[in-house]
């Protein structure tokens, strides 16, 4: 078992709610693909030029002013449900904790942590810098996580070329190595149909959106992570700048699909945000992606002041501890545990019972 | 499988919605998915940007032509074919190795291959001197001019522009 409380605030203090617009977006994140000098991509790595990069990251690391002092991981040494837990935490990616069927991490897998900055070493890239930061916060993510890699930049020799900008395992990353994605709650959107229209715009102006972990997962509870599509041929300031001011139109659409529901269909929404809380009060036994669905609503709910007494943080808080690997390992239990849904149940009637006081 | 709303054509599309708390997925030909509000893929792919989008994430690497799948690079020995099969490349040197393939694939992927971001000179290496760049650039520019491709050209002269 993995020791998390090393990490002063688990590595969730974007969990609080406290960045702008907390109630719709949950968390701001950006990350720097960079590569070193000299050595194969990681897939075509071999395992010694893995363990060897690794080695130069963490010495590069410790030997930084802003990445110094922090805490280490090793994927490829940790059992898979801690893995799994790190995933779950959007820590690291599903790749290097090796969680897909039959998968394995990398040797030389890690993650190293100082404060709201992640590094992966030896994920697609040799390099993965993530900032992350609670609410809507691309500028204060982005000032942290630049100064990290201009240090590390001069301790390592990253791979980049005059032309094509950092050089990436795959091209669709090239140029600034930068993808920003902003973690927003759209149910307003959703339950007003609209949400077909906006990821529809999404794509027209060089946008994307994912699930909630990212590449390749499924969209639930109405969380989108919406990102960057392009990487290079704009400078790293363009690129932040347009998702900005994508994201604040986005919000601004959601702000008014949920003004519209309370205008004209002011108790469906009050009996769909209730029974939610009722399902999530008196259940016993739920299932994660139910629960999910359940906590969109409640969600709704508390962000339009419909069910007093509920922050924002507990919901945050809920959203992360009732994941497989979480309730697995708040309960000495496997992950495939059969009766994780009933344990499910009983943890989210505990902790709204708490905050009901 | 068969289109659940026509029961005619052949499902393209499953659509899954959830209503009352239940799940519930259709499986529907394009025509009836369109109908029905939603983008299919195809839809997508005959749009004028349908070529952008789909050669975003692991469809990539298809674009390049295959004739040159042999193309080795000197440093790591990845071919272009294992490029094309994983949509990974190699190394760094990749990069310079497969120079010309790519420049064509980053421009149809980002609209651009000229990086504009900060730019970065590892420790104890100058940045490449830009006048040379733009030297370099420049005789791009009339071999591109010669050959007709008036498409790069275009593009070469903007970055021509940028450096000046």
């Amino acid at each position: 078992m993995i020791d998390l409380s090393l990490l002063p605030d688990g590595g969730m203090r974007w969990l609080d709610a406290s960045g702008p617009k907390g109630s719709i977006v949950l968390s701001t994140r950006i990350r720097l693909a960079r590569n070193l000098q000299g050595y194969a991509f990681s897939q075509r790595a071999r395992d010694a030029d893995r363990t060897a990069i690794l080695t130069r990251v963490e010495e590069a690391v410790s030997a930084s002013d802003r990445l110094g002092g922090g805490v280490g991981f090793r994927l490829d040494q940790m059992e898979r449900g801690d893995r799994q837990l790190l995933h779950e935490r959007h820590l690291v990616s599903k790749e290097l904790a090796g969680l897909d069927r039959e998968a394995r991490p990398r040797p030389g897998a890690a993650l190293l942590v100082q404060g709201p900055i992640g590094v992966m070493v030896n994920e697609e890239d040799h390099l993965r810098l993530n900032g992350l930061r609670s609410g809507f916060a691309l500028e204060e993510a982005y000032a942290n996580l630049e100064a990290a890699d201009g240090e590390l930049g001069q301790l390592l020799p990253f791979a980049f070329h005059a032309e094509f900008g950092y050089l990436t395992s795959c091209p669709t990353n090239a140029g600034t190595g930068l993808r920003a994605s902003v973690l927003i709650h759209l149910p307003g959107l959703v339950l007003t149909k609209e949400i077909g229209k906006v990821l529809q715009g999404l794509s027209q102006v060089g946008l994307t959106f994912r699930g909630l972990y990212g590449e390749g997962s499924e969209v639930v509870g109405n969380f989108f992570q919406l990102s960057n599509q392009t990487t290079l041929g704009k400078s790293e300031e363009e690129l932040l700048d347009h998702l900005g001011k994508i994201v604040r139109q986005v919000i601004t659409y959601e702000e008014q699909a949920r003004e519209m529901l309370l205008q004209n269909a002011p108790t469906e929404v009050a009996d769909k945000t209730w029974r939610a809380y009722g399902l999530l009060k008196y259940a016993r036994s739920l299932s994660f992606e139910e629960t999910m669905n359940l906590l969109s609503g409640v969600r709704l709910g508390a962000g339009l002041n419909l069910i007093p007494g509920l922050s924002v943080y507990t919901l945050n808080k809920l959203l992360i501890f009732t994941q497989p690997a979480h309730l697995a390992a708040l309960e000495g239990r496997s992950t495939g545990d059969p009766e994780l849904p009933t344990m499910r149940a009983t943890y989210v009637r505990r902790v709204l019972d708490a905050e009901a006081g | 499988m068969v289109c659940d709303n026509c029961k005619e054509r052949d499902a393209v599309i499953n659509l899954t919605q959830v209503e009352h708390d239940s799940k519930v997925t259709l499986h529907l030909c394009e025509q009836c998915a369109q109908e029905k509000g939603v983008e299919t893929g195809v839809a997508v792919l005959k749009s004028p940007l349908g070529g952008f989008i789909t050669a975003m994430g692991k469809g990539t690497a298809n674009l390049l032509p295959t004739p040159a799948d042999g193309l080795r690079c000197p440093s790591c020995g990845a071919t272009l074919k294992d490029f094309r099969e994983t949509g990974r490349l190699g190394c760094a040197e990749c990069y310079q190795a497969f120079n010309t393939h790519l420049r064509d694939l980053l421009r149809r992927l980002h609209g651009s291959s000229q990086h504009v971001g900060e730019r970065y000179a590892a420790p104890g290496q100058e940045e490449a001197d830009p006048r040379h760049r733009l030297l370099d650039l420049k005789e791009q520019l009339r071999r591109a001019v010669e050959n007709e491709n008036f498409e790069l050209a275009a593009d070469l002269r903007d970055r021509i522009r940028v450096l000046e």
